[in-house]
């Protein structure tokens, strides 16, 4: 979740190295992330390094085909299209005759094999293209001197080599001898104009399997021998397992053993409906030590951090204590967000195979490095032991960041002496979460002669607060005295990431009051946030790290695009700007009311996330991101009472449904920037954009999500109803 | 335990397990068939949904012995060649993001064209908002269906 710069200076020997395949062809691999970390790394050991430990390779065979082997986790997000076609372009191949598949994990060499933060094409852009530039070049050489002509006369076209008297060879016809050059020390990259690949509409690599329903996911990992696993988990968050009677499970024919492991017990059968029905003929006794927390304790718990003065500052500028008391008008708010779980629809699983001599892991991990080291330890293991294979995730949305389910599947194998799936019902991935903290946000500005003079967001969470650059978006740098303060309550309910953790709430937040701060200083809304933009160009902060002018951009798009001001009678109107993972966005959503009820019918939404490498996948991530977002602003909530999640499956949890789908507008800004993020940055501006067209359309205005809970505020009045 | 002789994408499949088991495990852990998907198992999310005869229906909620002699159709047997108009359709439009729910989809929207060749916005709604998208794709599905919908009249 890094938002750092990425240090792009690396020396090419360190992270090269080609070999030749036994059956004939050309190997290249590369260490990505160790390249490019932005802490030092200590060299690598090339002597020590196996091929098939790369993470990520291209592998060219005799007859020209090409496999690229692509390095991250795929949640959905696209990277297994994106990353490869970033090598493909600078190797020079036709894209419909390479083959991507998935890399498998190695925890020896590198790091940042993660699906996380949005950072997987801003990390890998320079890296991955350096690679598929250095193979093109080592395969130009070889040509060139099998010709004896200078590699500088030779030209590239789609896999085949030609040089200045118009004699061509194939990679394959010289990708034997390439194997065996010196790799360059320097390549030259294409030119934005020359790309064939990048930014051209990309179809899903995993299209074809998907739609034809072709085994893909964890869930679909079959090994001979496996037994599913169905586990007991503790009721209520605070508990533990005091006894257990397991007869009437044992009774059920195919259930072939009961498994306790701290405090669950495991039921293993043959398939997955027996171990299911063996679980539930289970018996279990639970005891607590009074530390049983319910969602009242919470809100009153938030409330009185933010009222109390225990507080870590993250950042302040200037002195904010005397710009409120010089203020003409101060305005303070508070904005309440629930507990959410992640809710991927295929529910946590893992397969684990423990034996004497290794651990063999297969899974939907967004962390495999974080959760083969994890596992190494718990069972007192050696890292080198764990071979750990990705499978296509039926989303993650940060729930695939905890390990935890593929622990549980290694703890019973390493116990039972089989191998073992993990399967979690619906309502065990609901009750058992990872969930994104409650938290409460209250923010105070002081308004001096028609400027915005103070600024305090005070952030009160359940076990652990904003972090990173979090504290220097804006409005941070626009704003002379400005101060973000932390508090947090530490809580037994397991909590984390969840897609764009904390601005997932925070941008609803602030965006909100942003409105209601124009409407108190009587200016437009929009031009309040150009206003404060004026004042951060040109800062040397290097905190801050969104572009003003870029943010401006988006914003005059956005107005432009979205009619903003000028929509006919009955479309009501809400705007916000955002930046996180790297990305600037402005959305505009569009309210109309149908039978008396305010009816989000369209998102108008604007992001600059520089080159764009796929555009199809990048408007498919826009459009989710924005549903996303409206849907769990409008929906959801998760609430606990003495430890227990009240809700346990969809009939008692909402998601958004087709029916209430806004139509998505997406308008690219055209630049020349690296590329930045996709994953996260369109959802958490939804919120707020959809909140802000509530109060244009009712006249109420909402602090508290998830909007539907408080129906009097979603009331439509009188003569605002038309026809 | 008990056997029973299912007719599953035109064959005809001998499985012998418990009578209470839903279609859904039995095609995924029986016979071998994982492309419909476990999402809910109370039939809340349509991630199972399969053709009964032409009728499109949760699995997770038909027990095997209810199944009788009634034709049961999954993603994998849809059509041939992957090349049912919904399933072109899907390729065309680039629809899936994680494709988890996709084949839950597919069914769902396939059996809706069967019935009603060129569907309205809001009849599309109605025969597709027991399929949840986690990954929010529905303005893509909407498409699919249309340009589905398109290529059949």
């Amino acid at each position: 979740m890094s938002t750092s710069k990425p240090n792009m200076t690396f020396s090419r020997r360190d992270f090269m190295r080609t070999s030749s395949l036994a059956g004939g062809g050309i190997l290249i691999g590369f260490n990505l992330f160790t390249a490019c970390k932005p802490e030092a790394s200590p060299p690598v050991d090339l002597a020590s390094l196996n091929y098939n430990d790369f993470n990520a390779f291209i592998k060219i065979a005799d007859n020209g085909a090409v496999t690229i082997f692509s390095p991250n986790p795929e949640i959905g997000q696209g990277v297994k299209t994106s990353m490869p076609m970033l090598i493909a372009e600078e190797l020079d191949v036709a894209w419909d005759k390479v083959l991507v598949e998935q890399g498998v994990l190695d925890t020896k060499n590198y790091t940042r094999q993660v699906a996380g933060g949005s950072q997987s094409i801003r990390f890998g852009w320079d890296p991955l293209r350096q690679t598929g530039a250095t193979a093109r070049q080592m395969l130009i050489n070889a040509a060139a001197s099998r010709w004896g002509v200078e590699p500088s006369e030779c030209t590239t076209s789609e896999g085949v080599i030609k040089n200045a008297s118009g004699e061509t060879l194939t990679y394959g016809d010289v990708v034997k001898d390439a194997a065996g050059m010196e790799i360059p020390e320097k390549v030259k990259l294409k030119k934005r104009s020359e790309y064939k690949i990048i930014g051209k509409d990309t179809w899903n690599v995993d299209l074809d399997k998907i739609v034809t329903g072709q085994p893909l996911f964890g869930l679909d990992y079959k090994k001979e021998g496996m037994v599913i696993a169905s586990v007991m988990r503790p009721p209520a968050f605070g508990q533990k397992l005091d006894s257990y009677d397991d007869a009437g499970a044992k009774e059920i024919p195919g259930v072939i053993d009961v498994i306790r492991f701290g405090d669950k017990i495991a039921v293993l059968a043959k398939d997955t409906w027996t171990a299911m029905k063996g679980k539930k003929a289970l018996k279990a006794s639970w005891k607590d030590d009074g530390t049983l927390e319910s969602t009242s304790d919470h809100d009153r718990i938030l409330t009185g951090l933010l009222d109390g003065k225990d507080f870590q500052t993250l950042r302040a500028d200037g002195d904010i204590k005397k710009a409120f008391a010089s203020a003409d008008k101060v305005l303070e708010r508070t904005y309440e967000s629930p507990f959410l779980p992640h809710n991927c629809l295929e529910p946590m699983n893992f397969y684990a195979d423990v034996t004497s001599d290794k651990i063999h892991l297969v899974g939907p991990i967004q962390t495999p490095e974080r959760t083969a080291q994890e596992i190494a330890e718990k069972l007192d293991r050696s890292p080198e032991e764990i071979h750990l294979e990705m499978t296509r995730m039926g989303g993650g949305f940060g729930r695939r960041l905890y390990g935890d389910f593929a622990m549980e599947a290694a703890e019973i194998s390493s116990k039972a002496g089989k191998p073992v799936k993990v399967v979690f019902s619906r309502e065990d991935d609901m009750a058992a979460g990872i969930y994104r903290p409650a938290i409460k946000y209250r923010i105070k500005a002081a308004v001096k002669n028609g400027e915005v003079t103070g600024y305090h967001l005070k952030e009160a969470a359940v076990n652990s607060n904003m972090y990173g650059l979090i504290p220097n978006f804006f409005p941070a740098g626009a704003i002379e005295n400005y101060q973000v303060d932390v508090a947090k309550h530490d809580s037994n309910i397991t909590t984390g990431a969840w897609r764009a953790p904390y601005t997932n709430f925070l941008a609803f937040a602030e965006q909100s009051f942003f409105d209601e701060l124009a409407e108190m200083m009587e200016v437009d809304k929009v031009q309040l946030r150009l206003d404060l933009l004026q004042k951060v160009k040109g800062t040397t902060d290097e905190r801050i790290q969104y572009s003003p002018e870029r943010m401006e951009e988006v914003i005059k798009t956005a107005v432009e695009k979205s009619g903003w001001g000028k929509q006919p009678d009955g479309v009501y109107q809400g705007f916000v700007n955002y930046y996180c993972h790297n990305s600037h966005v402005a959305e505009v959503a569009n309210v109309e009311i149908e039978d008396g009820m305010p009816v989000v019918k369209k998102i108008i939404c604007v992001v600059d996330c520089g080159i764009v490498v796929n555009p199809l996948g990048a408007l498919n991530q826009i459009e989710g991101g924005v549903i996303d977002g409206v849907g769990h602003a409008m929906y959801g909530d998760f609430a606990f009472e003495n430890g227990v999640p009240q809700s346990g499956n969809f009939d008692a949890y909402r998601l958004i449904r087709i029916n209430e789908a806004p139509e998505v507008e997406v308008h690219l800004m055209e630049n020349d920037h690296s590329p930045t993020g996709l994953g996260e940055p369109t959802l958490p501006p939804a919120g707020g954009a959809v909140a802000n067209a509530l109060k244009a359309a009712t006249g109420k205005r909402l602090y508290k999500q998830p909007f539907t809970k408080y129906p009097e505020l979603l009331i439509v009045p009188e003569k605002e109803i038309i026809g | 335990m008990a056997n029973y002789t299912l007719n599953i994408n035109g064959k005809s499949r001998e499985v012998d397990v418990d009578p209470s088991t839903p279609m859904l495990w039995v095609l995924r852990d029986h016979v071998k068939l994982v492309g419909t998907k476990y999402g809910c198992g109370i039939a809340q999310c349509g991630a199972c949904t399969v053709h009964l005869d032409d009728t499109a229906v949760r699995s997770c909620q038909i027990p095997v012995s209810a199944v009788g002699d009634k034709k049961i159709t999954t993603i994998e047997g849809l059509s041939e060649n992957g090349d049912h108009p919904v399933q072109q359709a899907w390729l065309e439009i680039d629809v899936p993001q994680c494709g988890y729910c996709q084949a839950g989809q597919i069914m769902s929207a396939s059996a809706l064209l069967k019935r009603n060749p060129s569907p309205t916005d809001s009849e599309i709604d109605t025969a597709m908002d027991g399929n949840i998208c986690r990954c929010g794709t529905y303005t893509r599905i909407k498409k699919a269906i249309k340009t589905a919908a398109g290529n059949l009249s």
